[in-house]
């Protein structure tokens, strides 16, 4: 080729390049990593997935003439495997941004990996607040809960009422005991004690033993500082040994409405929970969970994971479209500045620190006889406002705070 | 040191636990003993009679009293097309194929559920007959608990006297000793190899149904079993079907007391125990040194 073609095809590709001017490789991709296959594959899963590609396509499937583009993988609740992906959609695939990413092992490694090579991590299904704490980054946004909320939502709710002596059953890995540290810290903060704790191997089938040690501790309130099936299973044998009955409550500090469902109401009514979002809460959230239900099949609704990717990318693709550019730090600087409005989060708002801040619901499960249809499981004790469900800014030890 | 009353009660919960170990090393010392199968299928098996109950429940409304008879039927009519299919082409090889095939087997069973059902799990309440409990002074007993010891103390010394007191359970392990012999004074021996494994497999089936109500039924939950029930058979001695029930209770005593006095040590001290009496004695507590 000689340089007049080189010339004309440059100048050819620059003015494809021109149409969009800052969307790199002309398409906006955007990677669902999650669970797809384990633990956590009915909370996030193929759900968030579909959540995503609803908001893609309500949004019209392109954002300044480029398209958008949905891909999704399993990271199988293994940070290896999910790095190894990430660097594969950033290195070689174009993806412009994470989503997802439940498991907090997982997404602590993401959040090194797509700080380091500037993209964006939008984290719906994770759980941990280092990821807003030491750990925060420049280009992620943490969006529907994390145990700091979790652990205030339902730790000070429930000694404020007068449950004000606690022992907690905790998952013996990170997760667990930062739920459990986070869970005290609010209990003692609103004027109750902790009796004791007992550290269950993680994973754990039976949980009589320890539920008979916090039975005997005579504390009001049994916390449960695990998760999924951990979690089945304690609330589950709970009940069976009538823990429920015989006036000691028992409360699942990080449960989701799945988890209710697999449970079923005989045997989950009337814990006590705190949640991101609730399908059932207006007409808003109902029809989108109709929408969502019915792509998803198997008569399911939606968890606030779902419902958070789906609220995460819309609000992503307005930020691009808003910057006029798909940069990772400035779309994220640019989300900073947008309030969310939709049918996730009235007047949610992202602090400097990636922090989504919006309201927290502490739910009640309903009794049998109260449940009315299919997923009628939530009974709304109170709108926990955000400012004070989530942590203080100041307070994580971000250095994005810090330097400001 | 805690109260004895705490104690006791932990005791029994270990006791319980034990029994639920038990039916299933029943199984898989019953496969290994008699057929020389390392069945690692047996934990899909275990998830599929619970899942089998729970079908009834939902599909067909039929309750846990019949499930624990339909259930083991299913499974162990499943396990004996396993058998004629799969495994009998692997007889003359080495073990090591036979575990391969269930293993695999296992994951791909594993896997179906998975892609149906999702992970959480399906409801599945205590049966109406054995809800609530004894208040025992020490602790609080659900009924329930107390019907999975019976239940299964019941299986094991009914499995044990079949195979050791019987014509049947003699002329079956006359035909894994010496299948041509026994083939000559005209008994079907690979019908009695069939019928063995469809035995065993009906065995993981009902501690399926057994656990049902008081574990979550999901596919996963095999899987995070039956690596505790291998340590158990090792530890018994492989194929020593009175050595594994005694193993398994006695090993669900010792887990128990570990939750008391030191419980994030609980999940690891069946295998510190497991390596302990593979370096005394390599045969296992009640196992024969070929």
């Amino acid at each position: 080729m000689n340089f007049r073609k080189w010339m004309m095809v440059s100048a050819l590709a620059l003015m494809g390049v021109g149409a969009n001017a800052q969307i790199s490789d002309n398409v906006v991709k955007i990677g669902v990593l999650t669970d797809l296959s384990g633990a956590y594959s009915d909370l996030a899963g193929k759900g968030s997935v579909v959540a995503a590609e609803m908001a893609v396509a309500d949004f019209g499937g392109k954002v300044k003439g480029a398209p958008v583009v949905v891909v999704s993988a399993d990271h199988q609740n293994k940070p290896d495997v999910g790095s190894a992906i990430a660097n594969r959609w950033i290195d070689t695939e174009q993806v412009d941004a994470i989503f997802d990413v439940p498991t907090s092992s997982v997404a602590l490694a993401i959040q090194e990996i797509t700080r380091t090579k500037d993209r964006v991590h939008i984290n719906s299904g994770a759980g941990s607040s280092l990821l807003t704490g030491e750990k925060c980054s420049p280009t992620m946004v943490h969006y529907t809960y994390d145990t700091y909320a979790q652990a205030r939502g339902t730790g000070t709710a429930l000694t404020k009422q007068g449950d004000d002596s606690w022992f907690f059953i905790t998952a013996d890995y990170a997760f667990g005991h930062s739920l459990e540290n986070d869970t005290s810290a609010a209990v003692k903060d609103a004027g109750g004690k902790v009796l004791g704790a007992v550290n269950a191997p993680f994973p754990n089938t039976d949980f009589s033993s320890f539920l008979l040690q916090a039975q005997a501790s005579k504390a009001k309130v049994i916390g449960l500082a695990n998760a999924g099936a951990d979690t089945i299973n304690s609330i589950k044998q709970a009940h069976e040994f009538g823990i429920d009955k015989s006036g000691q409550k028992l409360t699942g500090l990080l449960t989701f409405i799945s988890d209710v469902n697999s449970l079923g109401l005989e045997t989950a009514q009337g814990i006590i929970i705190t949640d991101g979002w609730y399908w059932d809460l207006n007409d808003e959230t109902r029809a989108w969970a109709k929408k969502w239900s019915e792509k998803m099949g198997g008569g399911r609704m939606p968890t606030s994971v779902h419902a958070g990717v789906y609220s995460a990318v819309t609000q992503y693709l307005k930020a691009i479209d808003k910057a006029g550019t798909d940069e990772a730090k400035k779309v994220v600087d640019t989300m900073k500045t947008m309030p969310i409005n939709d049918m996730f989060a009235k007047n949610g708002k992202i602090r400097a620190d990636g922090r989504m801040v919006h309201d927290m619901l502490l739910v009640q499960i309903k009794k049998p006889s109260e449940s009315k249809y299919p997923w009628d499981y939530y009974k709304i004790l109170r709108t926990i406002p955000g400012d004070e469900a989530y942590r203080p800014l100041d307070k994580g030890n971000c250095p994005l705070v810090a330097a400001k | 040191m805690p109260p004895l009353p705490v104690l006791m009660g932990q005791l029994l919960l270990g006791l319980i636990n034990g029994a639920f170990y038990a039916v299933l090393s029943l199984g898989l010392a019953l496969i290994f003993g008699l057929l020389n199968i390392i069945n690692f299928a047996h934990g899909a098996q275990y998830m599929m009679g619970a899942f089998v109950a729970w079908l009834l429940l939902t599909v067909t409304g039929i309750g846990f009293w019949p499930a624990l008879l339909i259930s083991p039927i299913v499974i162990g009519l499943f396990g004996m097309a396993v058998e004629r299919t799969m495994l009998r082409r692997l007889a003359k090889l080495d073990p090591l194929y036979g575990l391969l095939l269930t293993f695999g087997l296992a994951l791909v069973i594993e896997g179906l559920f998975r892609q149906q059902y999702g992970v959480s799990g399906q409801p599945y309440q205590v049966p109406s007959a054995l809800q609530g409990g004894i208040n025992l002074g020490f602790m609080f007993l659900p009924i329930y608990r107390g019907f999975v010891v019976i239940a299964s103390l019941v299986i094991c010394l009914g499995t044990w006297l079949a195979i050791d007191k019987t014509k049947l359970g003699a002329l079956l392990r006359a035909a894994t000793e010496n299948p041509s012999l026994v083939r000559a004074f005209g008994v079907n021996v690979p019908l009695m190899i069939t019928a063995t494994y469809g035995f065993g497999a009906a065995l993981a089936g009902i501690a399926g149904v057994l656990a049902a109500p008081v574990y979550a039924v999901n596919p996963l939950m095999g899987s995070n079993i039956i690596i505790i029930v291998f340590a158990v058979v090792v530890i018994g001695g492989m194929g020593s079907i009175l050595g594994s029930v005694l193993t398994g209770f006695g090993l669900g005593l010792v887990e128990g007391l570990t939750k008391v006095f030191y419980p994030e040590a609980s999940s690891t001290v069946i295998f510190v125990i497991m390596a302990i009496v593979l370096l005394v004695k390599p045969a296992g507590l009640f196992g024969k040194a070929s």
